[in-house]
């Protein structure tokens, strides 16, 4: 049952990194084998649960025994304007007997007392690896389950085993595909009607977006899944245009929007100022292709120049402090070129960066812009990583958390570009808050302090 | 003495347990040059380091044997083998301690042969200790984990014994016992003229070193040479009763006798750990020791204004539980809620009327219920005491939204003294002061509520 899903997801013609390899390559997946003994990152039910958790007003039921919930609950930092029952940790908790006996009535009871306990608009239910090998039919029982409560319950077929976190991202779009999108119709369609696709509300980042949604009159109707509510999922059919924001993460689910609905979609990001203009404006262009007004191609560009001065403005104190400092970017895929160029603007230069998840394309362009003495690396082994920043080559690193004490070992400034994040960085405003945090880290007084030698290694040897 | 209830439940809402696997690997973090090394899927590993990051705030060089769908189904030692070797070329490791998961006991490998079958294909392992523990996610929670895996350290690395230390102590530590923890036992152990081997000991590799160069593997911590060396010692100490398995193995194997003190917080706790200190090396208590006696006693009767009548809801592993519940009884407050995560003998001991075993939802709800004042738990407290409006103490694994989690501590005189105040302090501060209309006499308006006086004036 789920292999064909996996073959489909794996065979995206919307992905560009697809695109670019043979039939041959591309039917080996796009999941790499995984080295026993030497991984990093989270597997595919992690993936799914990143996906789809941001649906604020759901609960979120793992099916498994502790480890696949009772280990992450609460951790994320997707950010919710309402509803706080999606941050419920919710878990079937397989026990020994229903390993032996089979967890599928437990399940079933499970989702039972949390609708009458909680009573969402939907209830996720995720498979794990445990009940996916003894065979526990989760789609079935949803299907019961969904009929006997009337409500819809979903089942999130993404066991860990299947494959990595990326994986389980286009697996849980894939249950958005096959029971959310479309389910529903909104109580209006207006012409600037819109999909966000692949943005969860990280640190609150749609916030530093929609006021300039709201400037152009673009809604934002569907949203997957950033501070969506359930019905902001299922009407996501009846958007003029989708925009995916992590393209590598929910192609799949804006392409075949576009097959099924006719929905064109577009990639972009909104880090950097570059980008956020552009992603705008591109847009803009196709709401007005889709018929839209078209003075909402002026709005935009007025938007986009006012925006800029204003943010031009306010950067420009920074500009002077930072200007020539050096940073080591390890983060990948849109990131590894978009923050390049992003900083670029400030005049901070980027020595080196990591481009694992990233395209073709990202690479040439990350190339383009660090010039010929700029590394591209797919992974950077942590002790060179430590000792590149021991020697002084980057004065601050840009990463996420798992190297983050490499950084901080080696008595480097460092901040958080990850998805643990604490601080939004979107849009126009998100870059003054990545570079007033980078300002914030690097001249924070603390590092003469802790670099200086201590009191019997300045006396070694006279006393 | 309590009843303890374990209803069976269909749903864990606000989950309290954290898998065994875990505790079994950050058992393994208190030994040095060691790999914690995660038999099932990436997953198995990654969620338990993103949290063990943000709680030690270090790095945590957790792996795993990537085991997918087919290797499943066929079996997992290709996986290990491979995942061994990796593990030794690249990190340079002198132990790999390996927990299983829900997902290779499930199919049920055979983890014993696997390792002799990899031993026998590559001798270059030879001065690599592979431990291993059988940690399935459906039994038991993190404690659990972490007493089977300082088991597993007992039988599988200590040697026969060789000569006999009269001086040297073993203290076997449980998992409610943070960096801080292990160094306020080492202190007062040295203070008798003791040497202690602490097993396992993350004060040295969980307490934030700033190494100057890059390490791949748990830096400090129990070395191999140490633990080998324990059936030399003259007694072994176990702090939490879920060390009672591999005290006893380690008397098996060796011939040391064994105390467990099911805890050390608390004047009543520590003076017992004194007394046996004063036993075993013969000696009395130094001056400093007598002096963090006085000052705890000085802190309790300065504080136990603020403890006394004050209902506390409690979530905590067996063992933290314990400890945490029977001091706050002991400064007069009233345990009105206590969860665990499993039930361990321990717990029937509590001077409680009932413990739960169940989640942070059985926590809420019993807190709310029985009108408590305040909260203990870990951090995933935080959003039932925000419901709740009430105040919540940080205690145990996992604390990812406060920094030092690893330095605080529950143990010894000092330890004890502080809680007072920390907790004293946060009691001083959440008292609802006394307001006009608060007392009223039968027949007025709030003739129903009886007219009571605030919960908690003092």
């Amino acid at each position: 049952m789920l292999k064909p899903k996996l073959e489909d997801v794996f065979n995206e013609p919307g992905c560009a990194t697809n695109r670019g390899k043979t039939d041959k390559q591309r039917k080996t997946g796009c999941a790499k084998t995984l080295v026993p003994g030497s991984t990093a990152g989270g597997c595919a039910f992690d993936g799914a649960k990143i996906t789809l958790q941001p649906i604020t007003d759901c609960i979120h039921l793992v099916h498994g025994p502790i480890a696949c919930e009772g280990n992450s609950w609460d951790r994320r930092q997707a950010k919710s304007s309402g509803p706080q029952v999606f941050r419920t940790g919710a878990t079937t908790d397989m026990t020994e007997l229903d390993v032996i006996y089979g967890g599928e009535k437990k399940l079933y009871k499970a989702i039972k007392e949390v609708i009458a306990r909680f009573d969402p608009p939907a209830v996720f239910v995720y498979q794990t690896c445990v009940p996916a090998m003894i065979g526990d039919d989760i789609v079935k029982v949803c299907e019961v389950a969904s009929e006997k409560f009337g409500k819809p319950v979903i089942p999130v077929n993404a066991p860990g085993f299947v494959g990595k976190k990326n994986v389980g991202n286009k697996l849980g779009g894939e249950a958005l595909l096959d029971y959310v999108i479309g389910t529903e119709e909104p109580a209006e369609t207006t012409p600037y009607d819109i999909n966000i696709i692949g943005d969860y509300n990280i640190a609150g980042e749609l916030w530093q977006l929609e006021p300039l949604f709201d400037r152009l009159g673009i809604r934002i109707l569907g949203r997957i899944t950033g501070d969506a509510r359930y019905h902001d999922v299922t009407v996501a059919h009846r958007a003029k245009v989708s925009m995916v924001v992590c393209s590598q993460a929910l192609i799949n689910v804006a392409r075949k929007m576009e097959d099924r609905y006719g929905i064109p979609y577009f990639e972009g990001s909104f880090y950097g100022i570059t980008d956020t203009s552009a992603a705008l404006r591109t847009m803009a262009a196709l709401l007005v292709k889709q018929g839209a007004p078209a003075d909402l191609l002026d709005r935009t560009d007025a938007l986009i120049a006012s925006e800029e001065a204003r943010i031009m403005c306010r950067l420009a104190p920074y500009k002077e402090r930072l200007s020539g400092r050096k940073v080591l970017l390890y983060t990948g895929g849109h990131k590894s070129w978009s923050v390049i160029s992003a900083l670029g603007d400030i005049g901070v230069k980027v020595i080196g960066t990591s481009v694992r998840k990233s395209t073709e394309e990202d690479k040439a362009r990350a190339r383009a812009l660090m010039g010929e003495d700029g590394l591209l690396f797919d992974s950077l082994p942590p002790q060179e990583m430590f000792d590149m920043l021991k020697d002084g080559k980057a004065d601050i690193m840009l990463s996420g958390g798992r190297t983050q004490f490499i950084a901080l070992k080696a008595k480097v400034p460092w901040v958080d570009m990850n998805q643990e994040r604490r601080h939004p960085y979107a849009g126009y405003e998100g870059m003054l808050a990545l570079v007033s945090e980078i300002d914030r880290v690097l001249f924070n007084p603390i590092w003469d302090q802790v670099r200086a030698p201590a009191p019997w290694e300045q006396m070694e040897g006279e006393i | 003495m309590a009843e303890v209830l374990t209803p069976r439940k269909n749903l864990s809402i606000n989950p309290l347990k954290m898998s065994p696997p875990l505790g079994g690997s950050l058992a393994f973090m208190g030994l040095d040059g060691c790999v914690p090394l995660i038999h099932g899927s990436q997953g198995c590993s990654a969620f338990g380091l993103a949290m063990a990051v943000l709680h030690y705030r270090e790095t945590i060089p957790f792996q795993n044997t990537a085991m997918s769908e087919v290797t499943t189904i066929l079996g997992g030692v290709d996986n290990l083998e491979e995942a061994c070797l990796n593990i030794v070329n690249r990190t340079k490791c002198r132990i790999i301690g390996i927990c299983t998961t829900g997902l290779t006991e499930t199919r049920g490998e055979d983890l014993k042969g696997d390792l002799r079958h990899i031993r026998r294909r590559h001798p270059e392992l030879a001065d690599v200790e592979l431990v291993y523990v059988s940690t399935p996610d459906f039994v038991g929670g993190l404690q659990t984990g972490w007493s089977k895996a300082v088991s597993a350290m007992v039988d599988q690395i200590v040697l026969p014994p060789t000569v006999r230390r009269e001086r040297q102590i073993n203290i076997l530590a449980g998992n409610h016992l943070t960096a801080g923890d292990i160094e306020e036992i080492r202190d007062l152990v040295e203070a008798f003229g003791l040497t202690p081997i602490v097993l396992p000991d993350l004060s040295n590799s969980l307490d934030g070193q700033v190494p100057d160069r890059y390490i791949a593997t748990t830096y400090g911590g129990t070395t191999v040479d140490d633990i080998r060396a324990m059936g030399n010692s003259a007694f072994t100490i176990g702090i939490g009763e879920q060390m009672t398995e591999a005290a006893r193995i380690l008397q098996t194997k060796t011939g040391v006798p064994f105390e467990v003190l099911d805890r050390l917080t608390g004047l009543v706790a520590v003076d017992r750990f004194v007394a046996l200190l004063q036993r075993l090396s013969g000696q009395s208590a130094p001056e400093r020791v007598r002096k963090q006696r006085r000052q705890l006693v000085d802190a309790m009767l300065d504080g136990h204004f603020y403890f006394s009548g004050i209902r506390v809801a409690v979530a905590a592993d067996p063992d933290l539980l314990f400890a945490m519940a029977s001091w706050l009884g002991e400064m007069g407050a009233t345990v009105v809620t206590a969860v665990s995560s499993v039930e361990t003998p321990v717990l029937a001991g509590l001077a409680v009327d009932q413990i739960v075993i169940g989640d942070m939802d059985d926590l809420e709800r019993g807190a709310e219920e029985q009108n408590a004042d305040l909260l203990i738990a870990h951090s995933h407290g935080r959003m039932a005491a925000e419901r709740l409006g009430l105040p919540l103490y940080r205690v145990g694994f996992p604390m990812f939204d406060r920094l030092g989690a690893n330095h605080r501590r529950t143990v010894g005189y000092r330890a004890t003294r502080d809680l007072i105040f920390e907790l004293g302090n946060l009691i001083i501060e959440h008292t609802r002061e006394a307001e006009p209309g608060a007392w009223t006499l039968p027949g007025e308006d709030n003739l129903e509520e009886g007219g009571h006086a605030p919960a908690t004036s003092h």
